[in-house]
């Protein structure tokens, strides 16, 4: 490494620990892939700046993606943690919302995230307006915090009713903790949340205590590593929200760092989408087992506010709206008793995994399909260990899916891959149309190792005109960290009618939340460009639930404004005039946003040069039969170039298919823009 | 005409698809928080010749399962004077029905100059008129105290709203502002699924489309009886029981005497107790529903469409209150009597195939009702329906504070009730020693009391199991039944029909307080492990911790 001022973004996931270096101010930049480290994440973090051969004291920034907190929850391996709340609502937490996990079928199982028997009361309460109607017992509230610790309880959450309205209470709990808990683990609801719902508000808050000691350590072992080498500055942590913050942040609010991973992908699909003058994408993750689905519009990926990680378990903090399907090239294919091919839910994971990576005898996934039809290189199984031959897919396919539905081996992959198309796209349409959008306004953004191998058919079904395939769609998330901005968001319930909201009261909110974000980056001292403040206001008509999120239009908060951005907003979306309806204020909202100084991208188009390489042929079924189709090493193509289709493009972390009608160009960033072309048939009106 | 096997893929998705949109539109922009937050909505296509269900939304309540296909059934038998842009409107439930508050939509989709399905749609309005504000009276000895009853009348014309329809509708139910909100809202999902739906023709075309339809309700007619093959043929009975009609306190019974022979089932309720003075009278159309709706979750991966009906027979209970006949009162049919049908077939299935079934589960939906005026700020109505214990189950302890059977609505959060109405919850909480005993454990209700807080309200209730758990299952011991107690000035009450009540008055702090059901147990409970046991203990499950 030269030069000295370099950013890392390394991003962790489940198989492996990706790495881009770019040089601030020249146009060098190195991308590493190494294996995951599940025992100890920060083993593949240092092992994978080593492979990328990064100087950490050369290293201006270093940004990094997590799963930690996801995985903690999902696989339930958070520390023991404690409750003291309201009493009367112990059981908050256990009891839910009344639901359960399936419509059809009466059964099924949840855990808390705390015990029972770790879930203790305290006398106090608020009224909805937050005036006391009982003081906090604080006797009462140390008694509780030492039997928490007496039970062996890391981490406690305090979780009063109402506190979003007053969270005097809750403040008051904190003080009495610091003195009394043995760490810094102790979350107060409505400082994680300051949003009326109390089930959602304490699940979030366990979410938070459950992961923060198992996050916590691990930041401290890894800055320490870090520091170790000579890296001098605080971790940036990449958030859900497609944002960072320093380790030291995340380390106090660590379920913000939920869903980090999938975030940093998002993040990188728009700014390259905008570099690329292409602003609204629909972002497509294809990994082994699993499809994620984001919108980008304007250059900004989505939002959601709220997620359910699990049944049972939501977590309420602004993310990345990420849907997950069921779908990946590990999905497996089997014909239902009705005589219904269906592809997925099921998938064949790591283990069995695939036929074709050996796996004889096991079942059809998507990817055996793409391999017998020569969508995939068979070559590319070849260091696997006595991997099962063509015959064995064709065979299984033959058997399992061709003889119920009478069709031969390659008819049978062929309609895997229809099916398995079909049902991403429906997917992605109800995605997409949720949200109040026709897919075909935008562009798809395909990455992950199998997004680009089905991009074009998804385009295609969806009536999609252009895919967007960036230069190393394997590394996106890594490259995301690095392009991320910090990020603080906040949010206050008001809870009134649009026309009795007091001006200066909102307006001092809203100062406050902006305040906080420019505290907390100040704080930080991560260098920053700009500055910027975003205010939203969470709105409906009064008798609705559902609200809608509009920016607050300023200078200053105008009820009047507000509520005729509404009346628009509403008119747009559903074609629904309701002028005679009285709209409610539900939230006020901050995002303060420090903006890190633009990287150009410009590099990963040129840099290391074109490599020259000849196409070799292969044979490639497309609708209608097996074409010989030139198979290009995506390293061979720069800037400019053009591909027509038929054409297989192939990379260590990926495989592009340009079906017969495409046609695919190399763009200044090295992004492959694949026209779908074609006649209209799949655009549905 | 053949068709290939992607293309029936691909077609049944599509289908799916339309509906699933439908519903989303439908949803969104409702006003009735009971359709935007309980979901309580279904979309639908179905067929033009005999409205035979051809796709429904998969996240639809469940208890329309079979209702919508009767209600468009009840339009093409009474309206052959329809035109392409004509929307009917009903909510009779002797047509078709359930409970007055579910309003039905139905509209004639043309394509290509002819009629090519029926799109319907139905949505739980919070009130159309009647005794008592939202509808659920538990003291209705006639339909016409429950509300107004639409027969099938155009709501759209052409295009047009007509507008002496709605206008009569509106001047005779409460909070009508809103409900010109929901109207359209319905309206719109009809249209969204108009578009959708010619999009699917347009692509595959109407003759391959038909043929698919025809394919797959042939399949599911097919995978549903080789379901049924499964289970050992044989006459199983079961009996279920609603604790009165809210107006003669004595219980009713439902008898199910279900046969099994030859990938049938036959559903025999004649047995069952005649037609009832209060309103826990169940119509035909909803009868018929819980049938289907309680096989869909013993098995519920099979594709919903009208095939899977196909080898379900109901012999029409005659002369019991499961069929009942213009006028009784209907009010608690969806809610409630669905509810202890389908606890009857999960029994009588139970019987047979144990090994894949769960022990009742609470089966109310837990209505109370309450309305009043809050002097800081007017009138208001507030529903508030409650989740009970499911039954344990093959694999392990039932759910705790599970939905009701015939629905997937989830609970208002406590500080959203509180902010909206002058209420102080004292207690939200699990209802310990609730879950029936046994090798898996029911799950628990829960146990909530309400304090008011200004201004005078009138409480009622519509539950049930107050005067028997739900049942175990092979060995294990019932569920908690539910229990009521209200506190007026001082004095302490338990209602005379114990799950039903109504006209309470409340003045400042005065409270109800409401324990309900839990699930019943699976399997003796001398097999329970002692780990699990020790466990429950430790939380204090059995009220003694």
């Amino acid at each position: 490494m030269s030069g000295n001022d370099w950013q890392a973004g390394i991003d962790v996931g489940g198989t492996n620990t990706d790495l881009i270096l770019l040089d601030v101010a020249g146009e060098a930049f190195r991308v590493a892939k190494v294996p995951t480290t599940p025992e100890d994440q920060s083993r593949g973090v240092m092992a994978g700046l080593t492979a990328g051969g990064a100087v950490l004291s050369e290293l201006s920034a270093l940004l990094h993606g997590t799963t930690i907190a996801t995985n903690a929850v999902l696989e339930r391996k958070g520390a023991r943690i404690g409750l003291v709340t309201t009493a009367g609502f112990r059981d908050v937490l256990e009891l839910g919302r009344r639901t359960r996990p399936y419509n059809y079928g009466m059964f099924g199982y949840f855990e808390a995230l705390i015990d029972r028997e770790l879930r203790l009361e305290v006398a106090e309460r608020m009224d909805a307006k937050g005036r006391i109607l009982t003081p906090l017992d604080e006797v009462g509230l140390g008694v509780a915090l030492d039997r928490l610790r007496e039970l062996g309880a890391e981490a406690v959450v305090i979780h009063f009713l109402h506190a979003y309205a007053n969270p005097v209470h809750e403040e008051r709990a904190l003080e009495i903790a610091a003195a009394r808990w043995p760490n810094d683990y102790v979350t107060a609801s409505a400082r994680v949340l300051r949003e009326v719902r109390e089930f959602e508000r304490a699940s979030t808050a366990a979410v938070n205590a459950f992961v923060q000691p198992v996050l916590a350590r691990y930041l401290g072992r890894i800055s320490e590593r870090l520091g170790a080498e000579g890296y001098g500055r605080d971790l940036l942590v990449m958030q859900g929200n497609g944002g960072t913050m320093t380790a030291p942040a995340a380390a106090r609010q660590p379920v913000q760092t939920v869903m980090s991973g999938p975030a940093a992908g998002a993040i990188a699909a728009a700014r390259i989408g905008q570099a690329a003058e292409m602003p609204d994408l629909i972002a497509c993750d294809m990994g082994g087992t699993s499809f994620d689905v984001s919108l980008i519009r304007g250059g900004e990926p989505a939002l959601s506010a709220e997620k359910d990680l699990a049944y049972g378990v939501p977590v309420r903090v602004p993310m990345v709206d990420i849907h997950t399907i069921g779908a990946g090239g590990g999905s497996i294919a089997h014909v239902d008793e009705g005589g219904i091919l269906r592809v997925g839910p099921e998938s064949a994971g790591a283990a069995p995994g695939p036929i074709c990576y050996a796996k004889v005898g096991e079942r059809v996934t998507v990817t055996d399909a793409n391999l017998l039809l020569g969508r995939v290189d068979p070559a590319g199984f070849a260091g696997l260990d006595g991997r099962a031959g063509d015959d064995a897919v064709a065979t299984a396919l033959r058997e399992q899916i061709g003889a119920p539905l009478g069709l031969d081996a390659v008819e049978a992959a062929a309609a895997v891959l229809a099916v398995a198309g079909n049902q991403l796209a429906s997917a992605i349409r109800l995605v997409s149309i949720e949200k109040g959008n026709d897919p075909r306004d935008f562009a798809l953004f395909a990455f992950g190792g199998a997004g680009p191998l089905h991009a074009v058919a998804l385009a295609r079904e969806l009536g999609i005109p252009k895919v967007l395939v960036p230069r190393f769609p394997g590394i996106t998330s890594a490259l995301g960290c690095v392009l991320a901005d910090l990020r603080h968001d906040y949010v206050e319930t008001v809870w009134r009618s649009l026309g009795d909201v007091d001006t200066a009261a909102a307006e001092a909110i809203l100062a406050e939340q902006a305040r906080r974000g420019r505290a907390a980056i100040a704080e930080e001292g991560v260098a920053t460009a700009a500055i910027d403040v975003l205010h939203e206001a969470d709105l409906l008509y009064r008798g609705q639930s559902h609200v809608f999120r509009m920016a607050v239009p300023g200078p200053g908060f105008s009820a009047e404004a507000v509520a005729a951005g509404l009346a628009e907003q509403y008119r747009a979306r559903f074609e629904i005039v309701l002028e005679d309806m009285t709209p409610v204020l539900a939230n006020l909202r901050t995002t303060v946003f420090g903006r890190r100084a633009p990287l150009d991208l410009s590099r990963l188009g040129t840099a290391g040069g074109r490599v020259a390489g000849g196409a070799t042929m292969r044979p490639v079924w497309f609708e209608g039969g097996f074409v010989e189709t030139p198979i290009l090493p995506r390293e061979s193509l720069g800037p400019g170039d053009r591909v027509e289709g038929p054409a297989i493009v192939v990379q260590a972390d990926t495989t592009i298919v340009v079906d017969p009608a495409a046609r695919g160009e190399i763009d200044s960033h090295g992004n492959m823009i694949i026209v779908v072309g074609g006649d209209d048939d799949g655009q549905e009106g | 005409m053949s068709i290939d096997p992607v293309t029936l893929a691909v077609i049944e998705n599509g289908l799916r698809q339309v509906c699933s949109e439908m519903d989303l539109v439908h949803e969104k922009t409702s006003f009735s928080p009971v359709i935007s937050e309980a979901y309580d909505r279904s979309n639908g296509i179905y067929h033009r010749d005999d409205g035979e269900m051809i796709a429904q939304g998969e996240l639809g309540l469940p208890i329309f399962l079979g209702v919508m296909q009767f209600a468009t059934q009840a339009v093409i038998e009474r309206r052959r004077d329809l035109e392409p842009g004509d929307i009917i409107i009903q909510n009779d439930p002797y047509l078709g029905g359930t409970h007055l508050m579910d309003v039905k939509m139905v509209m004639p989709f043309h394509y290509q100059g002819r009629l090519w399905c029926w799109l319907s749609n139905t949505g739980h309005w919070p009130d159309t008129g009647g005794m008592v504000p939202g509808g659920f009276s538990s003291t209705a000895t006639e339909i016409q105290q429950e509300g107004l009853r639409l027969p099938p009348v155009k709501l759209v014309k052409r295009g047009e709203l007509v507008q002496d329809v709605v206008d009569i509708i509106l001047n005779n139910i409460r909070v009508p502002e809103e409900r010109i909100g929901d109207i359209r809202a319905q309206i719109g999902a009809l249209r969204t699924g108009e578009k959708r739906l010619t999009a699917l023709l347009d692509r595959y075309g109407a003759e391959t489309v038909d043929a698919a339809i025809r394919e797959l309700k042939g399949r599911s007619a097919r995978l549903m009886r080789a379901r049924i093959e499964a289970v050992p043929d044989g006459t199983y009975s079961a009996s279920a029981f609603i604790d009165s009609d809210g107006v003669v306190n004595e219980p009713l019974e439902i008898a199910l005497d279900m046969t099994v022979a030859g990938g049938e089932i036959t559903f025999d309720f004649t047995r069952s107790s005649p037609p009832c003075r209060g309103p826990m009278n169940s119509v035909w159309a909803t009868t018929q529903s819980a049938v289907y709706v309680a096989i869909k979750h013993i098995f519920p991966e099979v594709p919903i469409n009208a095939g899977c009906f196909e080898p379900l027979h109901i012999p029409i209970p005659e002369g019991t209150f499961l069929y009942a006949q213009y006028p009784r009162p209907v009010a608690g049919c969806a809610a409630e009597v669905a509810q202890r049908i389908m606890e009857a077939v999960f029994a009588a299935m139970g019987q047979a195939i144990p090994e894949r079934l769960f022990a009742a589960p609470a089966g109310t939906s837990g209505n109370l009702a309450l309305g009043g005026y809050d002097p800081e700020a007017g009138g208001y109505i507030m529903y508030l329906f409650s989740g009970g214990g499911y039954g344990g189950w093959w694999e392990t302890d039932g759910l705790t504070n599970g939905c009701s059977s015939v629905g997937i609505s989830k609970t208002q959060p406590i500080e959203i009730l509180e902010q909206h109405y002058p209420l102080l919850f004292e207690r939200y909480a699990l209802r310990e020693g609730s879950g029936g005993l046994g090798k898996h454990r029911g799950g628990f209700g829960v146990d909530y009391k309400i304090r008011l807080l200004r201004g005078e309200g009138k409480a009622s209730f519509l539950m049930d199991h107050g005067r028997f758990g739900p049942p175990g299952l092979i060995g294990g011991e019932p569920g908690a039944v539910n229990e009521i107690e209200v506190s007026q000035a001082g004095e302490r009450s338990v209602p005379e029909h114990l799950s039903k009540g109504e006209g309470y008055v409340l003045s400042e702090g005065d409270w109800v307080h409401v324990k309900t059901p839990g699930g019943g147990g699976y399997g003796p409970v001398e097999e329970r492990e002692e780990t699990l046991r020790e466990r429950d203990r430790r939380r204090g499950y059995d009220g003694e911790g």
